[in-house]
């Protein structure tokens, strides 16, 4: 009985002055977020929030799983989502409702006791959307940041064309096994697509490998000869040529050059290509 | 359930796990991996073993799925596991890169074997 | 009762093409047959192409090997062309490394090779 007064309470706090609530909840959260967000987005956004709410309160909702919320629930799952992506942080996100209640509050100067009830009452619903908001937001960014260990994986490791028959892999970063494993994977299929006879792995940009990235380099190697193509490693550190004998890994009959300008010198050669130099250089 | 009697056994045995890794969504290099172990054992089963069976289908466990073969045979087993299980094809004495082999290719291998009563192989490869 | 892969000869060289997955008698086959032709045609090189093959397990890889150490001994060079690279990265974990094999990415450039070491040879 007294759930459905406080229904009709908070629906009475929430549309006594009507269209003056939104707008004023738009401006709170508008000077909070800055222009990231557009004034004629953020004004949708609040509003068709702020509308649905008031459905949501006028149907009974008691809390932030009820069904009468899931419209409610839609649209702030919609809005955390989109600032997630934005790279808005949590705060920025959440006070999006939160500034509903600070909206609120000289309504409630104005008010009697039961509107100080309804108040509360509407704070603390207001408090659990915040907290839904919030882990919406973080679901939204750990996929994120899932997908974007998946595409770091495919664009971390690019087969380039150095000459008609040499490709090379430039490797960048931390290898681990699995990492490795793709690159083995994309530097065969490349040989077999472009023909090439001679590919180069670098890794200038390798601060450090393990026994068992080391093993998946040899054994790309290998593979690429029982393709019938020849690999040079370029681009050893001092640390790494230490690991390698350290770790007793097996580089024998491996070809390895200084710099990436060397082992292409060493493929063209292995592929027939004479490299001239002018003496008075390019006419 | 394949019989492993005769030589050409080996080959349907083969094409029986290419279907299984396919449907089961394994990458082309896991597929190879998969058919090229199964290739191994059941060549095992029919030299060594005198011949058996192979059961392989669809697995699963927790949240992963893959593909498992089990190759059985009652022949006389074997003695020393562990030097069947060492590299050494060329000393033509072992079991030759089979069972050492095939383990690296697949992510799970157990092996049961009693002289004199058979040897039992289960091989699993995940999908990724 | 099994089949035989045919060997077709190009001028000094014998060319095998495999298209499908072997049985192991027949493989045993391919190599008897492959010593018999060099011989017979006095073959400086032999090609075999495997770009068909969906895997080369153990087995098939001894053959290859033991087809380059045969021809070896008859004074005639063989290159295996055309290993995709599921296959490759499969016989390395394996442990197979076909050392003393020869190989090319594909016919034409297996075919170019045998005629750089003939040509090398006669200098």
């Amino acid at each position: 009985m007294s759930e459905q007064a406080d229904a009709v309470d908070l629906v009475d706090l929430l549309s006594v002055e009507g269209e003056d609530l939104a707008a004023a909840w738009v401006r709170e959260v508008s000077g909070s977020l800055g222009r990231r967000v557009s004034a004629a987005e953020l004004e949708r956004e609040l509003r068709e929030l702020y509308e649905a709410l008031v459905e949501a309160l006028r149907q009974d909702a008691v809390d932030v799983h009820s069904e009468q919320m899931s419209e409610v629930r839609a649209l702030l799952t919609e809005l955390s989502r989109s600032r997630a992506r934005k790279g808005f942080s949590p705060t920025e996100t959440a006070i999006s409702v939160f500034a509903l209640k600070r909206v609120l509050e000289p309504v409630l100067r104005k008010g009697s006791s039961e509107s100080v009830h309804a108040y509360l009452q509407l704070s603390r619903l207001l408090d659990e959307l915040g907290l839904f908001t919030i882990e919406t937001y973080t679901q939204t960014r750990d996929a994120l940041i899932t997908a974007q260990a998946e595409q770091l994986l495919e664009l971390s490791t690019p087969v380039v064309r150095l000459w008609d028959g040499v490709i090379a892999v430039p490797l960048v970063g931390t290898l681990d096994s699995a990492r490795t494993q793709v690159v083995m994977e994309k530097l065969l299929q490349a040989l077999v697509d472009t023909g090439s006879e001679q590919a180069i792995i670098d890794i200038t940009g390798v601060p450090a490998v393990d026994t068992q990235v080391a093993q998946h380099l040899l054994k790309t190697i290998v593979a690429a000869r029982l393709m019938g193509a020849e690999c040079t490693v370029s681009g050893i550190s001092p640390q790494i040529a230490q690991t390698i004998v350290a770790l007793g890994i097996e580089f024998e009959g491996i070809a390895t050059k200084a710099s990436l300008a060397d082992a292409l010198k060493l493929a063209l050669r292995r592929s027939g290509v004479d490299l001239v130099a002018h003496r008075d250089g390019l006419r | 359930m394949h019989p492993v009697e005769r030589n050409g056994d080996v080959v349907h045995i083969r094409q029986a796990i290419r279907a299984l890794a396919q449907e089961g969504g394994l990458s082309l290099v896991d597929q190879t991996k998969m058919i090229t172990a199964a290739s191994e054992l059941a060549r095992n089963t029919l030299i060594y073993g005198g011949g058996g069976v192979v059961r392989a289908g669809a697995v699963a466990k927790d949240d992963r799925r893959g593909v498992g073969a089990v190759f059985e045979d009652s022949g006389p087993g074997i003695a020393d596991v562990a030097q069947a299980m060492t590299d050494g094809w060329t000393s033509g004495t072992g079991m030759g890169l089979g069972l050492s082999g095939s383990r690296r290719l697949v992510d799970e291998f157990d092996l049961r074997t009693t002289p004199g009563e058979g040897t039992t192989v289960t091989i699993i490869k995940w999908a990724r | 009762m099994s089949e035989r892969i045919p060997i077709l000869r190009i001028g000094e060289n014998l060319v095998v093409s495999v298209q499908f997955d072997l049985e192991d008698q027949t493989v045993l086959n391919l190599q008897e047959d492959l010593a018999d032709q060099i011989v017979a045609h006095s073959a400086r090189g032999v090609v075999i192409d495997i770009s068909a093959l969906e895997i080369v397990d153990s087995f098939v890889g001894r053959m290859l090997a033991t087809v380059a150490s045969i021809s070896r001994v008859l004074d005639a060079r063989t290159v295996v062309v055309g290993m995709r690279p599921a296959v490759a990265i499969t016989l390395v974990e394996l442990g197979l490394s076909l050392g003393g094999v020869s190989t090319a990415l594909d016919l034409e450039k297996g075919l170019a090779k045998l005629r750089a070491s003939s040509d090398a040879a006669q200098r």
